[in-house]
Parts: C-alpha cells; sequence; structure tokens
C-alpha cells in the first residue's frame, strides 16, 4: 500500500497517514536522514491516536515519539515507552518499503483499527 | 475553608513555541509572561521544564508543576496555612501560601484573581417553557464568539487516591460523586460546581494531570470551539458529548503539555443538601452520549455526487 514519495518527508520530522481513509491518521512515519520508521498510531495506553496536531508527534528536540494524550515518550528507533503510562511497553512496528523510485510503501497490511 | 477553585494551572513544558500556538489557538488571551487567560482571569501559564523558579516535576511524562487555587478572602488563607502547618511545610510570600499535596503536587493559594464576568449564557427555545431567546434574537451564526470562561476543573492521576482524598478533605472539599475503585469528584466549599477536582487511582508512574478544561458558554459554544480546533489540524481524543456525573458537556483534545485539555459547560451546581452518587467507571456510566467530529455536509435536491451512498429505496 503506497504511503508516499521519500521526497514528502521531511528530514528529522514526522508525518501522519490515512491509508484506509478512515477519517484519522493511522500510520505515523518520522525520518532520520536515510532511515524511515513506520508506526501504528495507537498508544499502547489507550490505544487513541497520538498526535497533539496534524504530522506532530515528536518532542522539541525531535529524539523522541511523544503522545499528545498524557505525554509518553517512545524512542523513535525502537518504539519502546521510556516514560509515561506505558512504560515498558512499544509502539506497534509497520515495516516500510522504498521502491527504488523513492515510493514508500506499506509493506504488510495494517493490523485492525483501534477506536478510543 | 472558602477555596473557590482553580485560578492557574503552571507547566514547565517540553515544547514552549508548540503550547504557545496551542493555548493561542484553544482560545485563551496570551497576556504575557508565558500566561494564557479566559475572560475572568483564570488561566494555564507555561515555562520551560528546565525554569528553575519552578517546583520540581513529578519525576514522569506530566508536565504539570502547580496548582494554584483562588480563595474568598485572607482569612480562608489563614485558615488554611493554620491547618497545613499542622502536619507540613508551608511557605507565605506576597499574599501566596505555597505546600504539597500528600502525592507531591505542588500547590498554591492566593485571593482569587478571578475577575467578575457579566455574560448571557446559551438560551434555549422549547414548548412549554417561556422562551429564553425573544423573537428576532439569533441562536447561532458561523462567525459567533466561543471563549474560554472560567477555568473549571483539574484531573490528577494519584497512587493512593483514598490518602490524596483524605488532605483536600481537610481544606473543605467535598465529594459529589465517585467512581468505584477509581476516585471522587470533588467541590471545594467556595463553588456549588459538580466539581473542580476529580482524581483518578493509577501505578505511580503514572502520576501526574489527565486533563484541564475551561467553562464555555454553553453546548454550542463547546460545539463550535472543538469543531474550529479541528479545523486548525487539532486532535480530537474524546467528544463532543455529556458526561452524567456533573452532566456537564465535554469535549477533549490531545495537546502539547502533556495531558488531555477539554472544553465543558453547563455543569450541575450541588449544595450540602446533596448525597454523593457511586457507580462503577464504564462507558455508559461516563457519559450519556458520544458523537465524533465530522466533516461539513448538506444533502443537496439533485442527484447524489459521485461516491456518496445511494439513497434508500422504499
Amino acid at each position: 500500500m503506497r504511503l508516499c514519495h521519500l521526497d514528502d518527508l521531511p528530514d528529522g520530522d514526522s508525518r501522519g497517514f490515512d491509508p484506509r481513509a478512515s477519517g484519522r491518521d493511522t500510520v505515523i512515519i518520522v525520518r532520520q536522514g536515510p532511515a524511515l520508521y513506520g508506526w501504528l498510531n495507537a498508544c499502547p495506553h489507550h490505544g487513541t491516536p497520538m498526535a497533539w496536531r496534524k504530522h506532530a508527534y515528536l518532542n522539541a528536540a525531535r529524539d523522541r515519539i511523544v503522545c499528545g494524550a498524557h505525554g509518553a515518550q517512545f524512542e523513535i528507533n525502537t518504539g519502546r515507552c521510556t516514560l509515561g503510562p506505558c512504560l515498558g511497553q512499544a509502539l506497534t512496528q509497520l515495516p516500510l518499503t522504498i521502491d527504488d523510485r523513492g515510493e514508500v510503501h506499506l509493506a504488510a497490511m495494517l493490523p485492525e483499527e483501534t477506536h478510543p | 475553608m472558602n477555596i473557590i477553585g482553580p485560578d492557574a494551572l503552571v507547566f514547565g513544558v517540553d515544547d514552549l513555541a508548540a503550547c504557545r500556538q496551542y493555548l493561542i489557538d484553544y482560545g485563551l488571551k496570551d497576556v504575557g509572561g508565558g500566561r494564557f487567560e479566559a475572560l475572568d482571569g483564570t488561566a494555564v501559564v507555561i515555562h520551560p521544564k528546565d525554569d528553575p523558579t519552578l517546583p520540581p516535576d513529578l519525576g514522569t511524562a506530566s508536565q504539570l508543576r502547580e496548582t494554584v487555587y483562588g480563595v474568598a478572602d485572607a482569612a480562608t488563607l489563614e485558615a488554611i496555612e493554620a491547618e497545613l502547618r499542622r502536619d507540613r511545610e508551608v511557605t507565605r510570600r506576597d499574599g501566596v501560601l505555597r505546600c504539597t499535596d500528600d502525592m507531591g503536587f505542588a500547590l498554591a493559594f492566593q485571593v482569587s484573581v478571578r475577575r467578575p464576568i457579566t455574560l448571557a449564557a446559551e438560551t434555549v427555545n422549547a414548548p412549554g417553557a417561556a422562551p429564553q431567546r425573544g423573537p428576532n434574537a439569533i441562536g447561532v451564526t458561523p462567525d459567533m464568539p466561543a471563549v474560554p470562561r472560567s477555568l473549571s476543573h483539574v484531573v490528577y492521576f494519584v497512587p493512593d487516591v483514598a490518602k490524596a482524598e483524605a488532605f483536600y478533605t481537610r481544606l473543605g472539599f467535598v465529594c459529589t460523586d465517585r467512581f468505584t475503585g477509581v476516585g471522587p469528584f470533588l467541590r471545594p466549599a467556595g463553588t456549588l460546581d459538580h466539581h473542580t477536582l476529580f482524581m483518578i487511582e493509577t501505578p505511580p508512574f503514572m502520576k501526574g494531570v489527565e486533563h484541564f478544561t475551561f467553562h464555555m458558554g454553553g453546548p454550542t459554544e463547546v460545539m463550535l470551539a472543538g469543531t474550529r480546533f479541528v479545523e486548525k489540524g487539532y486532535q480530537s481524543f474524546w467528544g463532543p458529548g455529556r458526561h452524567l456525573y456533573g452532566s456537564n458537556w465535554f469535549w477533549y483534545f490531545n495537546s502539547p503539555l502533556g495531558c488531555h485539555v477539554e472544553y465543558d459547560a453547563d455543569m450541575d451546581l450541588h449544595d450540602h443538601t446533596w448525597a454523593a452518587r457511586e457507580t462503577g467507571m464504564g462507558a455508559d456510566a461516563s457519559q450519556a452520549f458520544l458523537f465524533q467530529y465530522r466533516e461539513k455536509w448538506a444533502p443537496s435536491g439533485g442527484p447524489p455526487p459521485e461516491g456518496a451512498p445511494s439513497a434508500a429505496k422504499p
């Protein structure tokens, strides 16, 4: 399932995607140079969306994913929660593929959506 | 003790620029010094998280650093100080008492800075009742204001709710309703509002603020302000809907302050004759109804637009 082109992903920042047109973003991608990290947009605490504004998933230093519900912090490359209500749990990883034209795809089906 | 309710919530935030824009877009007025005020002068105050003038953080993801209570008069401050000095350190400087509660939340007490406001509440016309809005008075317009009026309440995650409640009982807070095994809705003596504080028992690593909210002028203002907030790109978390305990309309949003931020309106009032209710926590107990934002839409007289669901056949 195509999400975007690599050029659509600003380096050092995050973007949200709604590949199933569900009305809310279900996929997060964080780009750090050549590396892309794909995560399900569901905080392990309640399973709810994490942005506080469209595409806003990172802290000020841009070195943690932060949940806009209660401030839980996650390592960008492992998804592990290091502080917050879901301490010790982790985000659900979504494997991504980048083809030779730079198109970014979800490598697998999206897990069933969760609702608050 | 004549405590009216929260005058301000003070945060030490990670992303100051994001929080500033968020609070302005939520509808508070930037009056300088990191202070963002509702119409009556109650406020959210933000500082950088490493500001040395702030009370220490809670050691969790929470960014709340102090809850400032407004009280009716100097005599109330004296009474609070006398009560709290029995078992803890209390400082008093420039008319502000400071201490920590039994869960470690930093508190301040001051003669309230709330300004009296005189504004109409939302009006409703209904058969059988005298009109609240007379002829030619318009109920809703696209550009009508929907601005937070007054800081309503704050909700804490606490590791020991019985101990936490006992502390606030000493200050004259009474329980108006309770979710079994979760926590109490607390009303201080200086207001009739159903609650200015609600507490939820959680593991210690969750300690902090769950949400805060400002009162709006009525449910229409909750819907309007929330719709405008969504249209600016902010993320709805829960609502709009209407709670059962308190009867307040609600709409909760994610925020960069490490907690939810709510619009609420039309809360029940209670006095000393009220007997607290108690029930288990759950979806049915939490709300009378719940809706979800959707983009504006209108039916038309012509054929359905491409992609629209076909009309039901008779």
